[in-house]
């Protein structure tokens, strides 16, 4: 007993030692974590710059580092590029919400059915359920795209939330099967007892209590589906169904003033990094948990 | 039952059927216009023989094996640095992450600005510190720098990533091992590389492996940054069988190139899959 306190004092001991041997390069380590921080923001903050510059500036070469006038000329020229933002963004953000919804009215039920109920062959559905893990996308989009031109669904954003659903599906089934499994069986059995029908139990029971995985779920379908490029390159070919990464990338090589529009094209940046950046740092507890699942799957 | 059918019916339709059928057409030639005819495994061979098969592939590789070390060391000395409890450390940590919530497509257009060669900051801030007296073509003249300069904008947009995983292993660490190397007087890059990447190897590892696969999948910042210029040298494996499915109409021969890059992807994850499954025994 004594000699597990003596350790335990040593070790006390030990971390103080070196926690005064870091004060003196506690300062160092800490000016590193400024310049960290520095590398990190700084190409957002300068984008962020350009897009205020006014349009002559913004087509300055060499380029200026600050803006000498603020100007939201060119936040104007994006809002009436081609077919409009306006359009760009309801297209962007339909596609997120209707992935969104998808995925949960999808995955919900079924995580329910693979956490509670014994089903013959639970475990092999459930791999069939999961096999988008092993198969990337980017080699399914070819079949993917006959079928839906086949069916109408291309240049729909229908189309494109399915396509980000089919990516995000194994995932999220992964995440809300484990915290449903993690609600205690009490709650339901006394449900049950006063007759309440399974549905009931899902609806009233289950999913209030498992908000953070539903969270998750619907967090990481946002940002997959508001980022995600290559499927909307394939499945959106009309100007009007463009999603905002697709009019930007468009964006990048049409010209006026003889070049790039880069003040337009930074005005689109900031904007469509706005609502990531915000989602992250509201529920950033669930980013990283929800990463941290991802990951060891 | 009928909780589980339309999740399992929605994945039979659109991830099993297309499986089968790019199965299928792998072993055809097919361009649209004319129908389907079978070839066998004609569109194997093909792609065997194909020099731009062979350079997208090896360009891929080497985008790969250049970015998954940078990544990796990067992103768990980011992690030593930021596991620790300190507001600063904490901030820096919250701020490495923000470029990985992003989007790809967007940090590769915030990029191919700053490495544009006129209009880039890169280039004005390298002539103002007088380390170049001309413009440098960053991109889509020279594959070698344009891979570089690319490499450099994805570490940028994902070693946060790593950085996070890293942190949750090495926060788990039982505080009795860490204060009982300090009893022993272990110095810090002693306890470093005998206890902390012992007990954190298999993040390593899993880490890894989804870095090594996300690079083999690699489009976006290409597509954006080079258009796969200079003549396709930087065009990614992605990249070609995108080529070759939608702008050439090449549908068997795409679906074959598809099926390569597949079971390519498939092998790590099978290794990534029997490494968790391990972790839960």
């Amino acid at each position: 007993m004594t000699a597990i306190l003596e350790r335990r004092h040593r070790a006390r001991a030990a971390a103080t030692r070196v926690r005064a041997r870091s004060g003196r390069s506690g300062y160092l380590l800490g000016a590193l974590c400024i310049a960290i921080c520095t590398v990190m923001l700084l190409p957002l903050l300068m984008s962020l710059l350009a897009s205020v510059k006014p349009t002559a500036e913004a087509a300055a070469s060499p380029p200026t580092y600050l803006p000498h006038a603020v100007s939201l000329d060119s936040y104007g020229r994006l809002w009436s590029y081609q077919q409009g933002l306006p359009t760009y963004l309801a297209n962007s953000l339909g596609t997120a919400l209707l992935a969104i919804g998808f995925t949960l009215v999808l995955a919900v039920p079924a995580a329910y059915a693979l956490a509670r109920f014994q089903i013959p062959g639970k475990e092999v559905i459930f791999v069939v359920l999961l096999l988008a893990l092993i198969v990337p996308y980017q080699a399914l989009l070819t079949p993917m795209f006959l079928m839906f031109a086949r069916v109408g669904l291309t240049n729909t954003l229908v189309g494109l939330a399915v396509l980000h659903t089919a990516v995000q599906l194994p995932f999220s089934l992964y995440v809300l099967r484990n915290s449903l499994s993690a609600v205690p069986r009490e709650l339901e059995e006394a449900a049950i007892t006063d007759g309440a029908s399974s549905w009931q139990v899902l609806l009233r029971i289950l999913v209030p209590s498992t908000v953070p995985g539903i969270v998750t779920v619907a967090l990481f379908a946002f940002i997959m589906s508001w980022n995600e490029f290559l499927g909307a390159l394939v499945m959106m070919s009309k100007g009007s169904s463009f999603t905002l990464p697709l009019i930007l990338a468009a964006a990048r090589t049409e010209t006026s003033l003889g070049g790039t529009d880069w003040g337009m094209l930074q005005a689109g940046i900031t904007i469509s990094i706005i609502p990531c950046v915000l989602v992250y740092l509201l529920l950033q507890r669930y980013y990283v948990s929800g990463l941290m699942t991802g990951a060891v799957k | 039952m009928a909780y589980l059918a339309p999740a399992l019916l929605f994945v039979l339709v659109f991830t099993v059927y297309p499986l089968g059928q790019m199965v299928w057409m792998s072993f055809h030639s097919w361009s649209l216009i004319t129908p389907p005819r079978w070839v066998g495994l004609g569109n194997y061979r093909r792609a065997f023989a194909d020099r731009q098969y062979w350079v997208s592939f090896l360009f891929t590789l080497k985008y790969t094996a250049i970015i998954t070390p940078v990544l990796i060391v990067g992103g768990y000395l980011l992690a030593l640095l930021t596991s620790q409890a300190s507001r600063l450390r904490r901030l820096t940590r919250t701020m490495v992450f923000v470029p990985v919530v992003i989007g790809l497509g967007v940090s590769s257009l915030l990029w191919y600005w700053l490495f544009s060669a006129d209009f880039g900051l890169v280039n004005r801030a390298l002539m103002d510190l007088g380390l170049i007296s001309r413009p440098v073509l960053w991109l889509g003249v020279d594959a070698d720098r344009s891979n570089l300069a690319i490499i450099a904008s994805v570490v940028w947009k994902v070693v946060g990533f790593g950085m996070i995983l890293f942190v949750g292993a090495i926060q788990s660490i039982p505080t009795e091992i860490t204060e009982a190397s300090l009893v022993d007087g272990a110095s810090y890059w002693q306890r470093v590389t005998r206890v902390i990447l012992p007990l954190t190897m298999r993040t390593v590892l899993l880490v890894t492996l989804v870095s090594v696969i996300g690079s083999l999948l690699a489009f976006d910042q290409f597509y954006i940054m080079t258009a796969g210029q200079p003549q396709n040298e930087t065009a990614t494996s992605v990249f070609y069988v995108y080529l070759n499915s939608f702008p050439y109409l090449r549908l068997g021969y795409g679906a074959a190139l598809s099926m390569i890059l597949a079971l390519t992807i498939l092998a790590f994850t099978v290794v990534q899959l029997l490494l968790t499954r391990r972790s839960h025994a």
